[in-house]
């Protein structure tokens, strides 16, 4: 059996710890991502310029660079906000940004980006026809969205949603850097400690592809259920 | 240059932060990103041809090893394969008495290695799929002159096949690009090695950071409208006739 030099629970917590990030910045680049999407397409001048800045320029940006910046920088920059509440308004609160809310708001951040990408292309690829049929049963905005355009949608968007997913698995992986204890951080030291990286390493990545694999079985099932209705053919 | 030099400085005089000590860190960092991306690239190109061709093969034995290679270069966060190559090469039986322990000794070559193999996995799944689309008659044509195989792929099905690749490698030119920042952690002085060092030096994020940010910003574009200007000229034949 291989030895681990009982490192084996911290790995196993590692790996608790990049799948509640990958799921949890997931669930906020979703969001980001269908906010992203409604601003491009909106009417409105500013909205669409504003979204398309943001994903310009997170795209254009190394994911090591924002996370460095947003972490090292969201801590001064909300003491800046917090000093400037005091002084004005004598209002005393201290908030200290915990290494994990950081992770999960960065990567979140970074792949709303992507996201919007994604679902911009899926919603218009939704046949027009469809939603004014919608709106001809009488539909609000929201049940359009609820019942035909998110439904249909998701069917264009899930190939793309599947590959951010798997690139930013593997972005959880920077965290370790910023100083959270996921696994490739406890694999990194554990490496140096007993001077075995080839060990802690392959085991490390053993897991990502195990997770990736898994949820690649998950995506396809998601996949057939989405594809409804449509036949085998696409 | 004299000149320049002088202007810049006092244009720099009341600035704490970016002196010319620090813009010249920023220049060597640009230098290490530049070196480090073109030369991955460019050996990573030089193997994805051939891996290319042989994970297109009949034969499982030359198959199977590519893929297997692809799938776990390409399943894996690229600092997971730096550590395994960085901290991994110090433990190779006995290499450090021999001359290659000169170059393995500073960070530069096992990231290179790191980056190289990292990109040729994501160049040959990009090759592969453009080699598969190259229409059935440009082969059946190729065999009817009676070319080899050798020839066909030299004549035919690779250069089409090259054209058809060009998007997709120039968004693996730009993800390459910002993956570098990772040599950063193997204390590698490149980019963002420069920029944390600015950080550490003055505690000052948004400065360090923003700065490289924006450097990245313009490379990005650089690469993003070379890329274009190449579809164009390379692709002409496949834009839908005007008029």
């Amino acid at each position: 059996m291989i030895d681990l030099h009982g490192y084996g629970p911290r790995l196993l917590e590692g790996a608790l710890i990049t799948i509640e990030l990958g799921i949890l910045s997931l669930i906020l680049a979703v969001l980001l991502g269908l906010l992203t999407a409604s601003a491009k397409m909106s009417r409105s001048w500013l909205l669409h310029r504003l979204g398309t800045l943001y994903t310009t320029i997170i795209r254009g940006v190394p994911d090591l660079v924002l996370m460095m910046l947003l972490f090292f920088g969201g801590q001064i920059g909300i003491n800046q906000i917090t000093d400037w509440l005091y002084v004005q308004f004598d209002i005393d609160i201290f908030i200290n940004v915990n290494e994990f809310v950081a992770g999960v708001v960065t990567i979140g951040l970074i792949f709303g980006a992507y996201m919007g990408e994604t679902f911009r292309g899926a919603f218009m690829a939704v046949d027009s026809g469809q939603i004014e049929a919608g709106r001809a049963y009488g539909m609000s905005h929201w049940l359009v969205f609820r019942r035909i355009r998110f439904p249909q949608m998701m069917r264009h968007a899930l190939p793309g949603l599947s590959n951010n997913w798997m690139v930013l698995l593997k972005t959880t992986a920077l965290v370790s850097v910023i100083g959270l204890s996921d696994m490739v951080r406890v694999a990194a030291e554990a490496s140096k400690a007993t001077r075995e990286p080839f060990t802690f390493m392959i085991i490390v990545a053993a897991i990502y592809l195990l997770i990736a694999s898994v949820s690649e079985w998950g995506f396809a099932r998601l996949q057939k259920r989405y594809d409804v209705g449509y036949g085998e053919a696409d | 240059m004299e000149a320049l030099m002088n202007w810049l400085e006092a244009q720099l005089a009341d600035n704490s932060i970016f002196t010319l000590q620090t813009l010249s860190y920023y220049g060597q960092g640009l230098s290490t990103t530049v070196q480090l991306v073109f030369l991955s690239l460019i050996i990573g190109l030089v193997l994805a041809v051939p891996l290319a061709i042989g994970r297109g093969s009949k034969h499982a034995w030359l198959r199977l090893p590519i893929f297997f290679y692809c799938y776990v270069f390409r399943g894996t966060p690229l600092l997971v394969q730096l550590y395994l190559i960085y901290y991994g090469v110090v433990f190779v039986e006995g290499i450090q008495e021999t001359w290659l322990w000169v170059i393995l000794e500073k960070p530069f070559v096992p990231a290179l290695i790191a980056f190289t193999l990292n990109t040729a996995a994501y160049t040959t799944e990009i090759f592969r799929g453009a080699i598969k689309a190259t229409p059935r008659g440009e082969i059946e044509a190729a065999r009817a002159y009676g070319m080899s195989w050798g020839l066909m792929m030299r004549r035919i099905v690779l250069p089409s096949a090259f054209r058809r690749a060009l998007p997709a490698y120039g968004n693996e030119v730009i993800f390459m690009l910002h993956a570098s920042a990772i040599a950063s952690v193997v204390t590698i002085m490149d980019l963002t090695g420069a920029a944390r060092f600015v950080y550490a030096r003055f505690y000052a994020p948004f400065d360090a950071f923003l700065f490289v940010a924006a450097i990245y910003l313009c490379l990005t574009f650089a690469i993003l409208y070379l890329f274009r200007y190449l579809e164009k000229r390379l692709l002409a034949h496949l834009k839908p006739a005007s008029g």
